[in-house]
């Protein structure tokens, strides 16, 4: 059995991954998440690392700086704040901590060395990006209280996650000795421990769902912690269910449909009646898909939580609908 | 509003002149099967085809009898598929593509040297770009066969279509060497000269940056780039081949997105960016779309339903017109996203093909795309 909704242990995480596959809404549940978990008072900061402004396009605002800024508030006073770190000044912010470059900071980004340094290093960027989000996690204020109640990232996609949050691994290649080691080891704990929660957003068809059982069997694998499946786009189940296998097979009686209709005051010509019967033929098959991918997804054997199909499309007030759904499946941040 | 024109397939497919078609767009889109689905029709209409898919669902990849990465073309066989033409199929090794490059180009010796060192390994798997590279390699590769009237090409699976154009470019920055071997051994490379290029922070960030990637990769880096500098020559010159064949009037682009925001404003960059770099666009495919087939108007539809659920009688035939509703609401969507794009690029023609209620994994399931595709 799938446990049903949000569990205590996810309350209690600090630092929410959003992965999934390309195309399955990733950022949009990311964003509606940092909203429901600063609902009530809480301040959540959302992060993206690939570079690619998703996060100013989906609340609609000017491209991101690298630094935090808030971007919006959430129910009950709560506030979300945004960040997109960039890997060129990650490392540079890096290198400052320990050595001082100067002028040679801005030298070397204008011939491209720094660019050249993280992509000769596959793992380099990553492991920036992962100290960065380490940073922020752990960062408080004066009085000793975190800066973030909860921060979510944007993450990479389902088929580059382990490989992203990995860095233990990717730094026995990189750096044996040197200060990006212990660096690298405190961010090692803090995503492999319970305050990090790896969640996965999916689609009802096959192969989004193929492939967060196969992140969901990695992640185990690596000893990462996978919290929530997020199924993202569900559609609201409009046939009786005694039909659909019925329907789906093309088995539907259009004279008595047509008849029904009839009594209501709708007369449609025979054409119209096919096309209406065929609209539903193709529903039907796709129900009885999304039934196949439900069931498939059982195994991951995780929490599971709806967000339905927006058919206006994403706007920043379907952002707080998504929200208001996920904090109603009992999303929320115990501090 | 502004109606497009609509991309003919099959006139593109059937046109002789047609040699390549790359199908590009963002991540998840559906390229692959849209390549896959056009290969398998060209083919059927006769002509001698070859599919290069890069990075296949394995369903996808049965369906066109692909069980592992060949590098080299294989003929599709599966019963009941008697094409016209023929078809063969691939998928794409960027290891193996790299390793006969390096082969081809090098000495013996050298290309011994170069295949074993360990900056070699990190730079033909995990670069990012060197897919892109490999991809448009192989194209060079099965176009100067001349095997073949056609040849279909997928794109890798970036986060941005551009990164198709872009990518090459980046991996070809680093094997040039210059910057690798100012980090390697900044004081030989140079001297003064460097120090006033760069400033005196040059030395110290070498140094800060053997620190973070370590020494040794370092030192292989400069090593490989030694070994390679002989071939650089000549590998630039193929890169540069296949770009120039790209911009052919035998080549025709055809960019791939679904109709949602994100993929579509991909897809208008990549327009753009194909406008500017002289290369032929055929047209924007925009797959799984949702459109409608009963003319009932939404309003109507609705209204009916609650006049059908008050009674509760023909809980069928209200679930039919709520369906049909849902249906109408994210069509008018997709047409206001498409309608943006056409009027951004009226020149663009289009192509939209209604989603299929299942996934595909056989060649029936190609053809049905391919019908779509074509308007049949």
């Amino acid at each position: 059995m799938t446990p049903p909704g949000w569990t205590d242990e996810l309350t209690r995480a600090r630092l929410h991954v959003v992965t999934g596959k390309g195309g399955t809404g990733k950022t949009t549940v990311a964003a509606a998440l940092a909203i429901a978990l600063a609902s009530g008072g809480r301040r959540a900061l959302l992060i993206e690392v690939e570079g690619r402004q998703g996060i100013a396009q989906l609340f609609d605002s000017p491209p991101l700086p690298y630094a935090e800024q808030r971007i919006a508030s959430a129910p009950g006073d709560g506030e979300v704040w945004a960040l997109a770190v960039d890997a060129e000044a990650a490392l540079l912010e890096y290198l400052a901590m320990f050595y001082n470059l100067g002028f040679a900071g801005r030298t070397l980004k204008r011939m491209g060395a720094i660019e050249f340094a993280t992509t000769l290093a596959p793992g380099l960027r990553d492991v920036l990006f992962t100290g960065k989000i380490k940073e922020t996690v752990g960062r408080t204020d004066d009085t000793g209280r975190h800066r973030y109640d909860a921060v979510v990232l944007d993450a990479p996609p389902t088929g580059r996650i382990v490989k992203f949050l990995d860095v233990t691994k990717a730094m026995v290649d990189l750096a044996k000795v040197g200060p990006i080691k212990g660096q690298s080891e405190g961010v090692a704990r803090l995503l492999h421990s319970g305050d990090t929660a790896v969640h996965l957003v999916t689609l009802l068809e096959e192969m989004p769902v193929r492939e967060t059982l196969d992140a969901v069997a990695e992640l185990d694998g690596a000893d990462l912690r996978p919290g929530a499946v997020f199924v993202n786009r569900v559609r609201p189940d409009r046939l009786p269910a005694g039909v659909i296998a019925a329907a789906a097979k093309g088995r539907l009686d259009q004279a008595e449909i047509g008849a029904d209709l009839k009594t209501a005051g709708l007369t449609l010509t025979d054409d119209d009646l096919a096309e209406l019967v065929c609209e539903t033929v193709d529903h039907a098959t796709r129900l009885q898909a999304e039934r196949r991918a439900r069931g498939q997804l059982k195994k991951a054997d995780l929490p599971a939580i709806d967000l339905p199909e927006l058919t206006g499309g994403v706007d920043v007030a379907g952002l707080y609908e998504l929200a208001e759904t996920l904090v109603e499946q009992g999303v929320r941040r115990v501090r | 509003m502004t109606r497009p024109e609509i991309v003919d397939i099959d006139a593109l497919l059937d046109n002789p002149a047609t040699r390549v078609i790359v199908c590009c767009g963002s991540g998840g889109v559906g390229k692959t099967t849209t390549a896959a689905a056009l290969a398998v029709r060209a083919a059927e209409r006769g002509r001698r085809t070859v599919v290069l898919t890069i990075d296949p669902a394995r369903r996808l990849a049965q369906s066109l009898g692909l069980r592992e990465l060949g590098n080299q073309p294989k003929p599709v066989r599966i019963d009941g598929f008697e094409p016209a033409g023929e078809l063969s199929a691939m998928m794409l090794d960027m290891r193996r593509t790299f390793d006969d490059m390096v082969q081809a180009t090098a000495g013996h010796g050298r290309a011994e040297q170069i295949l074993a060192n360990p900056f070699y390994k990190t730079i033909s798997t995990s670069f990012s770009g060197t897919q892109e590279y490999m991809a448009m390699e192989k194209l060079g590769q099965l176009a100067a066969t001349g095997n073949w009237d056609l040849i279909v090409v997928d794109t890798p699976p970036s986060r941005s279509a551009l990164d198709f154009l872009d990518a090459p470019q980046r991996l070809s920055t680093v094997l040039d060497g210059r910057i690798i071997r100012l980090l390697s051994a900044p004081a030989r490379a140079g001297g003064l000269g460097i120090r006033k290029l760069v400033g005196a922070g040059f030395g110290l960030f070498a140094k800060a940056v053997s620190t973070i990637i370590g020494g040794q990769l370092l030192q292989d880096a400069s090593a490989f780039v030694q070994a390679f500098d002989s071939m650089f020559g000549g590998f630039r010159e193929r890169a540069a081949a296949t770009y120039t064949m790209l911009r052919s009037p035998g080549t025709a682009f055809l960019v791939v997105a679904a109709p949602e925001p994100d993929a579509l404003r991909e897809a208008s960059y990549f327009v753009d960016r194909l406008a500017s770099e002289g290369m032929p666009l055929a047209g924007l495919v925009v797959n799984r779309t949702h459109p409608v087939l009963a003319a009932v108007p939404p309003s109507r539809a609705v209204a009916t339903a609650e006049e059908l659920e008050k009674t509760g009688t023909a809980p069928l035939a209200a679930a039919i017109l709520r369906l049909h509703a849902d249906r109408v609401a994210v069509a008018s969507r997709e047409k206001r996203l498409l309608a943006r794009f056409t009027k951004a690029h009226p020149g663009v023609a289009v192509v939209g093909v209604p989603a299929l209620p299942t996934d595909i994994h056989d060649l029936a399931g190609l053809r049905e795309i391919s019908l779509r595709l074509a308007g049949a």
